[in-house]
């Protein structure tokens, strides 16, 4: 009994280390993203709470917790509860194949980006389910622009990982991070990266791409009726994925754990350090481009989707499996 | 037991997928135990402006949003495809190579076809 209990009692360990772990940063970046946005337009950002405002995100999460649940008359209750949660469930899981550090993946899945690819896509239920079930006119039309946004430019992020893929030949993300990268296929996969960082912002419904939210047109879109609760759990939600994409993106083009441009002398620093700065840069990028762009109209942002991203990246696709066999480096090769 | 094994990887992802549900179940009814309610007809109503609604809010929409879901799926399809096309590329060599470009060919045929119908504009 007690040798199938051990290891049972330290996945769950592990778990709620992780669960941790990534609450406490999202209640962080909430808290960063304010201080930087802040800075950016010239305020201080939170003060008030704790020395430099640091207590401002659990003031802020007692005070979502003390607040009134309202039931709207109208909704389908029960998917309406539903979608908050999924959205937070789904956010939470993906984080299980993750790779902190060399070794440090919980479940080192052999087809572990198949896997996120899979979760990340499910986020659109979330939306589509609460943007159905509030039965109000903003919801509604939220919920549609949501669902069609993030379809959209899930299939150029697909393609994007499709190039990731030709270059390392594995589904696991170890083996994605061991994968040797020489400097021409960084040149090679960079306009991919640029392409996977418009597409992360547009996946998780950043500014310039908020449309389904958008206070001007929308008053909050699919989130216009969730108050107290229901209404934190979608916004750790979209904490959760921003953090997540930001992992994603580390892991495919900057290299996760590894020592950035493998400077000797910064080896000494643990991976994990590594992988956590890697994702905050890329944190730090969403928060820029929240503070620098205005938002995009709706057919503008379908027309960089559907006409500019997705030839671009089904081009690359076949440019880049081209160049590998043409020049010999393709991974496992042995039937040329 | 080598599918054991293979299997057994999975095993922190069910673990996890009932401690993050479980995790939000808790916290909501947390707080709904901790927090007071009050409820009231007009608080409860859907939030259209200070208005009564007038109708039901699931009227008709667009027909373009099903136009792009339907893209998507052929779309998405493709990408499924190119996974495992991916992955083993080196082994399937030069054949596979122009297996998959003929069939993209196809589907970029017919997305042209989209393009010059209008489908993926939005004016």
């Amino acid at each position: 009994m007690i040798e199938i209990l051990m290891p049972l009692f330290w996945i769950v360990l592990h778990i709620l280390i992780t669960v941790g772990i990534l609450l406490v940063a999202v209640a962080y970046t909430t808290y960063a993203e304010r201080k930087v946005m802040g800075a950016m337009q010239r305020r201080q950002g939170p003060m008030l709470v704790g020395p430099f405002g640091l207590l401002q995100p659990i003031a802020d999460g007692i005070k979502l917790l003390s607040k009134e649940t309202i039931f709207p008359e109208r909704a389908n209750k029960l998917v309406f509860f539903l979608a908050p949660m999924l959205t937070f469930t789904l956010a939470l899981i993906a984080w299980a194949v993750i790779p902190i550090d060399q070794g440090l993946a919980m479940s080192n899945l052999n087809v572990g980006l198949l896997y996120l690819f899979a979760i990340s896509s499910m986020g659109v239920y979330g939306v589509l389910m609460a943007g159905w079930a509030s039965n109000s006119r903003y919801a509604f039309l939220g919920g549609l622009r949501s669902a069609a946004q993030m379809v959209s430019y899930e299939v150029s992020m697909g393609l994007v990982i499709v190039t990731v893929l030709l270059c390392v030949g594995s589904l696991n993300l170890t083996d994605i991070i061991e994968a040797p990268r020489p400097f021409w296929m960084q040149i090679m996969l960079f306009p991919m990266f640029i392409i996977f960082l418009i597409s992360i912002l547009a996946e998780t419904n950043r500014a310039p791409f908020d449309l389904p939210e958008g206070e001007s047109e929308l008053s909050g879109g699919f989130l216009v009726e969730y108050s107290a609760f229901a209404f934190t759990l979608f916004f750790l939600g979209e904490y959760a994925n921003m953090i997540l994409m930001s992992a994603m993106t580390s892991i495919l083009f900057l290299g996760g754990w590894h020592v950035p441009f493998g400077i000797e002398f910064l080896s000494f620093v643990p991976g994990f350090i590594w992988f956590a700065l890697k994702i905050s840069a890329v944190l730090f990028f969403f928060v820029w481009a929240r503070a620098s762009f205005p938002r995009y109209r709706y057919d503008q942002l379908m027309r960089l989707g559907w006409k500019v991203f997705l030839p671009l990246s089904l081009v690359w696709v076949v440019v880049v499996a081209g160049v590998l066999i043409a020049t010999g480096t393709l991974p496992n090769m042995e039937a040329f | 037991m080598a599918s054991n094994a293979f299997l057994l990887e999975y095993l922190p992802i069910v673990i996890f997928l009932c401690i993050a549900g479980g995790m939000s179940c808790v916290m909501l009814l947390f707080s709904l135990l901790v927090s007071k309610r009050n409820p009231d007809p007009e608080k409860n109503a859907a939030y259209e402006c200070g208005f009564d609604a007038f109708e039901d809010a699931r009227s008709k929409f667009d027909v373009r949003f099903y136009l792009v879901a339907i893209l998507f799926i052929i779309f998405d399809l493709e990408v499924a495809f190119l996974f495992p096309w991916a992955v083993t590329l080196g082994k399937i060599g030069m054949f596979g190579f122009w297996s998959m470009v003929i069939f993209l060919g196809i589907l970029t045929v017919g997305f042209i076809y989209e393009w010059k119908k209008g489908a993926l504009d939005w004016e």
